[in-house]
């Protein structure tokens, strides 16, 4: 198990919405860390995950596992999705409709493991829930089942497909905790994908963040994405809703991962690269923040 | 010896039924190629499952005369390496009418197949199920409605099937004279009753068949699948 690094070495050319991308990825993965694949939609974080689950071939490169090759284009070796022993975990669940939960939690075990079945589901807060066809549950419970049912087989990698982003604030922020829960129990080296820098923050040991096909930087979330740019006291990221122009000056409307609506204003020479819809980070250096008990 | 009518009417299910069985073990591989499988001459593949619902019975009928002939290959072989002749047989008529059902059973099963959501596959593939696997306990298990619908089609319109049996098998009673060739033949004779025999019971049956597929896929969308 310790020697289950992850080595990554793999191109492939996407046609996407945002145009033609050549994704390059070079990276090695120490076993049992939870690493966040952090960045844009479309820029190749989940054909990557794809690729180290064997649902999409690289054009090029190789993946190896420990001592396995799962992936080597130069050596025509393509291990199926079926040998990879992983756990995958999608954006929309893909529970089996036709079968209960207590089901399809066990229908990726070869031998029935009864007990661990039973441990998984009490884990979840599924008890209850185990003669239920999947339809009669709610998004978070379906994700519960689906993160139960990848880990019923103990695979050695967990692959989560931004498991969260169909949900809720608040159910996110329950099941980010059955995660690292999941994490720490199993040990298992999980990957997960996420758009939402809130939840890097609460999950990663490691980010790695992606642009237009390649790792921009792998590292603690702290590292990449604060000491490096600004020694700032106040930092809060978001999306800007609205830039309305007022005489010399402009106002940004941001809305917060925690739905918080800010005002900022913004000068000219800022406004040339932002656009609505651009993620921001809001950041205050010069005064110190006042806390007040909620 | 059971009456004519009795017996008629047992012939035309029993090709009901074995059409249905041989084309339920061919249609289930065949769908799940053609829903899922990329290849350059697909559609050449599709346009080929489809041509019995587009042509009449007596072109296919000639075309299937013409090969249990034995101045053809197919006939050739089968007189001389099994001493079988298929022309005016049961089995005959049991081959043409597969043949000629294809598209009922192959086409609800492939839009099922293909309508069924592709990350379950991939959910399954990557618990380490393989392909079989994946098939006959996820994509079968949840393409139900289109299943029924394509044994039931495949059945009743085996039952109403009339042109290419008189083509392939005539009208030999107990062997090739189904119940709608039975009616073309009465009415022939002027025997209405006997004639109306025939026809209220097939009435009924596809009515009884049809009522049957549309219950059962009242939830989803009857008429896509079909």
């Amino acid at each position: 198990m310790e020697n289950d690094i992850i080595e990554l070495d793999v191109q492939k050319e996407l046609v996407s919405a945002y145009g033609r991308m050549v994704l390059s990825i070079q990276i090695s993965i120490s076993a049992g860390e939870l690493v966040v694949l952090f960045g844009e939609s479309g820029a190749g974080k989940t054909t990557l995950l794809r690729m180290i689950a064997g649902l999409t071939t690289p054009d090029n490169g190789t993946i190896k596992v420990g001592d396995e090759v799962w992936f080597s284009s130069a050596r025509g070796i393509n291990m199926p999705p079926q040998k990879r022993n992983i756990g995958f975990v999608f954006q929309d669940y893909a529970l089996f409709p036709n079968m209960s939960v207590y089901n399809n939690v066990a229908y990726g075990q070869k031998d029935r493991d009864k007990i661990f079945i039973d441990e998984l589901l009490q884990n979840f807060g599924l008890t209850e829930f185990a003669n239920r066809k999947p339809e009669k549950l709610s998004g978070g419970q379906k994700q519960r089942v689906a993160l139960a049912r990848a880990l019923a087989r103990k695979p050695k990698f967990m692959l989560l497909d931004e498991p969260l982003s169909a949900l809720d604030a608040g159910i996110r922020t329950s099941l980010q905790n059955e995660i690292l829960k999941a994490h720490s129990i199993s040990n298992t080296t999980t990957l997960l994908v996420s758009h939402d820098l809130a939840e890097v923050f609460r999950l990663a040991q490691k980010v790695m963040l992606i642009q237009d096909g390649k790792i921009k930087g792998f590292g603690r979330p702290d590292d990449i994405f604060i000491n490096n740019q600004i020694s700032g006291k106040v930092q809060i990221t978001g999306t800007i809703v609205k830039i309305e122009t007022q005489d010399t000056f402009y106002l940004l409307t941001v809305v917060t991962g925690m739905n918080q609506i800010i005002k900022v204003t913004a000068f000219e020479s800022d406004i040339a690269e932002l656009t609505e819809g651009d993620r921001v980070m809001v950041f205050s250096k010069a005064f110190n923040p006042l806390v007040m008990k909620l | 010896m059971p009456s004519p009518f009795i017996q008629t009417l047992i012939l035309t299910g029993k090709l009901a039924i074995y059409t249905t069985s041989i084309l339920l073990v061919i249609g289930l591989p065949l769908s799940y190629f053609m829903a899922y499988a990329r290849f350059r001459f697909k559609p050449v593949l599709e346009a080929l499952v489809s041509m019995p619902l587009v042509l009449p019975p007596s072109v296919i009928g000639y075309y299937i005369l013409v090969a249990y002939s034995p101045n053809f290959w197919f006939g050739k072989l089968l007189s001389e390496w099994f001493d079988v002749q298929l022309a005016f047989t049961f089995e005959g008529i049991l081959l043409a009418s597969v043949v000629f059902s294809i598209p009922f059973m192959v086409q609800p099963l492939t839009n099922g197949l293909r309508a069924v959501p592709v990350n379950l596959r991939e959910a399954s593939y990557t618990l380490g199920k393989s392909k079989t696997t994946t098939f006959f306990r996820v994509l079968i298990p949840n393409i139900k409605p289109s299943l029924i619908t394509a044994i039931a089609l495949t059945f009743a319109h085996c039952i109403g099937e009339f042109g290419i049996i008189l083509m392939v098998g005539g009208n030999m009673p107990g062997e090739t004279r189904v119940a709608s060739i039975a009616i073309y033949d009465e009415v022939q004779a002027l025997n209405f009753d006997a004639a109306n025999q025939y026809a209220l019971t097939l009435f009924l049956t596809s009515f009884v068949i049809l009522t049957l597929i549309y219950t059962v896929n009242r939830k989803s969308d009857a008429w896509k699948m079909i």
